[in-house]
């Protein structure tokens, strides 16, 4: 038998409620593992040991008073480090927030914790979102448990990493521009970066407002289906969250994809792609065909213009959304002459190198004199990037590209490039601007052993058609 | 050399005004807390939204961007349809998220006006917008250490942008008023003045007499907080520009604050060009549109306002314009004066109810602070009383004295008369009897009126009045004299 940190939500929940396991086993194995691998590994920031442990057992309390509870009742979790917790330490994963315990818990993790599922800490991640391999963390870079000398994608590296090695069966983590889907195909697990407004961002530490996306990883497209169920919906502490129907994700996974019609964006197969990342996708793509799917060639003429257009308009937001931390009212203060001092130094000494430059950057664009030929322009080429995908989805159910051009690199390899990092991008950025869902599946494994990731990228709201076409890949692999 | 004099009339104010205007909602602009935060304990009235803690996100108040918008189209503002909040970048230790949220480029309302009447002229000011925004905490200095209190962190605001259409401190006194009326008539706000509920800011410049063109400075004067600093300020404003400009000196951009109520100002910041607030659009908060019926449905909320109901006043009940502006200054007032309108059986006596409202009622209603519309004085007990005065059932100086038994009894003017015996003396035999006494009692008055004395018969008949305690009908008396003396 597998050991208990290695099963999915799905079997974890079956074998609890047959009583076969406890949760408190349950999140013991996964606390142990956690003791085990982390030393090398560092996927988290903050343990939440003992109060796991505890509500550990007040659910198998309930479960033995046969309360009708949730399939995610008693599932460990973790949560990337942007989600504010009452009373556990949040970091955003920079030091300008270090020792900072909110006063308030996040709308996802509320949801969560109401149906009983167990949050055993807080993870890694690159400062508030910054970067495509969990080393701009203010608290270490994260291992990717596939091979260690590589990074585990980022953003949400922790998170992924997390999933991966067992520390938790699933990771709320954050999506703004392929921080979900990065880490999840670096690690060769699933995640899902759900629909702009399908989950509230309440108590998601802002990076670009308007991208930021809440979603979950996990073993699979199960899995992810059964917490999207928990956490997607309207709330009225987010006004920009929807109010369109949630649906039984989970119930829809077996629906036949025969005849369906998959586009494949031939911009996304061009120059820059690793050949055997291309190998890999193209043979999920004919594993398709043989499911009965029409392939059709597609173009995605704005492809190129994404990723300028991304940063400029990002940056902009998160140069606003970072300007709150002073060192005033929370985070580390350092001393000053005066409140300009005081701000101006708790700033300088507490945000990292990447942090910096991206506020310098979004500041410029917003800039007098500049927000024209920047901001605006930019936001101009949003629209005709959300056209150019929206026109697409017209002729085609959903689009397959692969989430990164390259193979899980090694640390430092883009140390002296920050603009190549920012190129790895490329595939996942284009779904922010437009607030399309996207959904990175493992597609299979390079020849050395590592993961490869495809995209699948479907009309606003239809979560439930990705994760269908996701389960029925990993059903045929 | 020129004389002091006349360098004084040389030079004209350019002003503009803005005004900060809290409207009366129960929470927050973007959160649940109470915006009542006056004379609370510091950050009671707070949380993770007002505070800008990390993650917390804004969630618009509905009826904030509703009194806003009736606000806008009472100052006959055109509306955007589509409005949206921009974020106002700036650092300062009291606004907890290093940005304002309000409006730029869309605001809810944009080019109005507002008419005043100047020395019977009429006069529009054109309003340039009105938007919405959120209020910033508080910094209290203390010595070396400054505190600061966010309980006013993210109380709505209603700015109101004019164009620099007054060239004198009159103009502004009139349009300040008649704005806060038109707030109180709406009911946006009880613009109450020592809550902080309005504030002014002042944008003032000085150019020659004549000269058409805006001139190339701009002085701003921030948190004044009554219309009589506003005053005051003009004053010195003019003033110290007048003389530095005399001097020669050239003005030049620049924020000024007040030093006290006495109307000094001092410098706070000089502007190299103008700040660079970085604005753009504020992506937590949904784009707002108002199709044609939310608008309309709100424009049917705003009541008559004072400058229509004053010329109403004029026109059909031919009331003197400087009274009927006085009633419209008030709610209490021209609530109370329409009430009694309704009780007059001829409306042509108008004009009598208003000279009661706005002396005598207006200055017990002072004197024992009590608001006209709810004192004992009912409507229709005024109605009476003039009435009764114009039938010559009660003389003038009388009523004074039934009006304010009225107004501490609440009894009706005929029951007081009765009770008080203040009525005209009806009865010709009993009046005749006390000519006959003064008379009587006056012999060598009544020689000089013989002898064509004719001051002696003012005497007398004063002599009749103060024996009948004015309730004698003078032209009677007077009739009765020249009979009984021949």
């Amino acid at each position: 038998m597998k050991n208990l940190y290695e099963l999915t939500i799905k079997e974890a929940a079956e074998l609890l409620k047959k009583g076969e396991i406890s949760s408190f086993e349950l999140v013991q194995s996964c606390l142990k593992q956690i003791k085990k691998v982390e030393p090398e590994i560092h996927a988290y920031i903050t343990l939440n040991e003992e109060r796991a442990l505890e509500q550990a057992k007040e659910i198998d309390i309930r479960r033995k008073k046969h309360e009708k509870l949730s399939d995610l009742a008693g599932i460990p979790y973790s949560a990337k480090d942007v989600y504010c917790t009452k009373g556990l330490q949040t970091t955003a994963g920079s030091k300008v927030l270090e020792g900072y315990i909110p006063q308030y818990t996040a709308t996802v993790i509320s949801k969560l914790n109401d149906v009983g599922a167990i949050l055993l800490g807080k993870t890694n991640c690159d400062a508030f979102g910054f970067g495509t391999s969990t080393e701009h963390s203010g608290y270490g870079v994260t291992k990717n448990p596939i091979d260690t000398e590589r990074v585990p994608g980022g953003s949400s590296g922790g998170s992924a990493a997390a999933v991966q090695y067992g520390g938790g069966l699933f990771s709320i983590a954050e999506d703004t521009g392929g921080s979900i889907r990065c880490p999840a195909s670096f690690c060769g697990v699933a995640g899902l970066k759900v629909t702009y407004g399908r989950v509230s961002r309440y108590g998601a530490i802002s990076y670009a407002s308007s991208y930021d996306t809440v979603g979950p990883i996990a073993k699979n497209t199960e899995d992810l289906a059964m917490i999207l169920e928990v956490i997607a919906g309207h709330d009225p502490h987010d006004a920009t969250s929807s109010n369109e129907k949630v649906q039984d994700y989970s119930k829809l996974l077996d629906r036949s994809i025969k005849g369906l019609k998959i586009g494949i964006p031939k911009e996304y197969f061009q120059d820059g792609l690793d050949e055997e990342v291309k190998e890999i996708v193209e043979k999920a793509i004919e594993k398709y065909k043989s499911l009965g799917c029409e392939i059709k060639s597609i173009s995605l003429p704005y492809t190129e213009y994404a990723i300028a257009a991304y940063y400029v308009v990002g940056l902009s937001e998160a140069s606003a959304n970072l300007a709150r931390f002073d060192g005033i009212r929370y985070g580390p203060q350092e001393k000053g002459e005066n409140w300009m001092d005081i701000i101006t130094s708790s700033r300088g000494k507490g945000f990292g190198e990447e942090e910096k430059r991206r506020i310098m950057i979004g500041t410029y664009a917003l800039s007098a004199g500049y927000a024209d030929e920047f901001y605006k322009k930019a936001q101009k080429v949003r629209e005709l990037i959300k056209n150019d995908l929206l026109r697409a989805l017209k002729e085609v159910d959903i689009i397959l590209t692969p989430t990164m051009p390259v193979l899980p690199f090694k640390f430092g390899e883009n140390d002296d490039d920050p603009l190549k990092m920012w190129l790895a991008d490329a595939y996942t950025v284009t779904l922010n601007p437009s607030g399309l869902p996207g959904l990175s599946v493992n597609a299979g494994w390079s020849k050395d052993g590592l993961p490869v990731g495809m995209q699948l990228i479907g009309p606003h709201f239809r979560e439930d058609l990705l994760l269908n076409f996701g389960h029925k890949y990993e059903n045929e692999k | 050399m020129k004389t002091k004099n006349k360098l004084k009339t040389e030079y004209k104010p350019v002003i503009g005004l803005e005004i900060h205007l809290q409207p009366k909602t129960k929470s927050k602009i973007f959160c649940s807390c109470s915006s009542e935060y006056f004379g609370k304990a510091p950050n009671t009235h707070t949380c993770p939204v007002c505070l800008g803690l990390p993650g917390a996100l804004p969630v618009p108040n509905k009826k904030a961007i509703e009194l806003c918008m009736k606000l806008a189209l009472a100052l006959n503002c055109e509306i955007n349809k589509e409005s949206k909040f921009d974020r106002k970048n700036y650092f300062y230790p009291d606004l907890p998220k290093g940005y304002q949220i309000s409006q730029y480029d869309q605001p809810i309302g944009k080019e109005g006006f507002v008419e005043i009447d100047i020395h019977g002229d009429a006069r529009r000011i054109r309003m340039t917008r009105v938007h919405m925004e959120e209020d910033t905490g508080k910094s209290i200095h203390r010595g070396n250490e400054t505190l600061l209190d966010f309980n006013k962190s993210g109380v709505p605001l209603i700015e109101i942008v004019t164009e620099p259409d007054f060239s004198s401190k009159e103009e502004v006194d009139i349009f300040a008023k008649r704005l806060r009326q038109i707030i109180r008539y709406c009911e946006i706000s009880d613009a109450d003045m020592e809550k902080g509920q309005m504030r002014y800011e002042l944008n003032m410049s000085m150019r020659k007499e004549g000269e058409k063109k805006l001139p190339d400075y701009k002085i701003e004067v921030k948190n004044i907080g009554s219309i009589s600093v506003l005053q005051k300020v003009i004053d010195y404003e003019t003033k110290r520009q007048t003389e530095a400009l005399e001097k020669g000196e050239k003005l030049i951009q620049e924020t000024r604050g007040i030093k006290d109520m006495s109307g000094v100002t001092l410098s706070q910041r000089v502007k190299e060009g103008s700040a660079d607030y970085r604005y753009f659009p504020e992506p937590d908060i949904p784009l707002m549109s108002f199709d044609k019926d939310i608008i309309e449905q709100i424009r049917l909320t705003i009541p008559e306002l004072p400058q229509e109901k004053k010329w109403r006043y004029v026109n059909e009940y031919k009331i003197e314009i400087d009274t009927a502006e006085v009633i419209v200054s008030n709610k209490s007032l021209f609530t109370y004066f329409e009430q009694v309108l309704e009780r007059l059986k001829d409306t042509k006596l108008a004009q009598n109810a208003a000279n009661w409202i706005v002396g005598d009622l207006r200055r017990l209603s002072k004197k024992y602070n009590v608001k006209i519309n709810e004192s004992k004085i009912k409507s229709v007990y005024l109605a009476e009383l003039v009435e009764l005065i114009d039938s010559g059932k009660l003389r003038s100086n009388v009523a004074k004295e039934v009006l304010t038994k009225v107004f501490k009894t609440g009894n009706s003017p005929s029951q007081i008369i009765k009770e008080s015996d203040l009525g005209m003396i009806e009865n010709k035999g009993e009046l005749e009897q006390v000519v006959k006494k003064v008379i009587g009692s006056n012999q060598k008055i009544v020689d000089d009126y013989k002898n064509k004395n004719p001051n002696a018969i003012k005497f007398l008949l004063g002599q009749v009045m103060r024996e009948t305690r004015g309730q004698a009908d003078p032209i009677v008396a007077k009739q009765l004299l020249e009979k009984l003396i021949k």
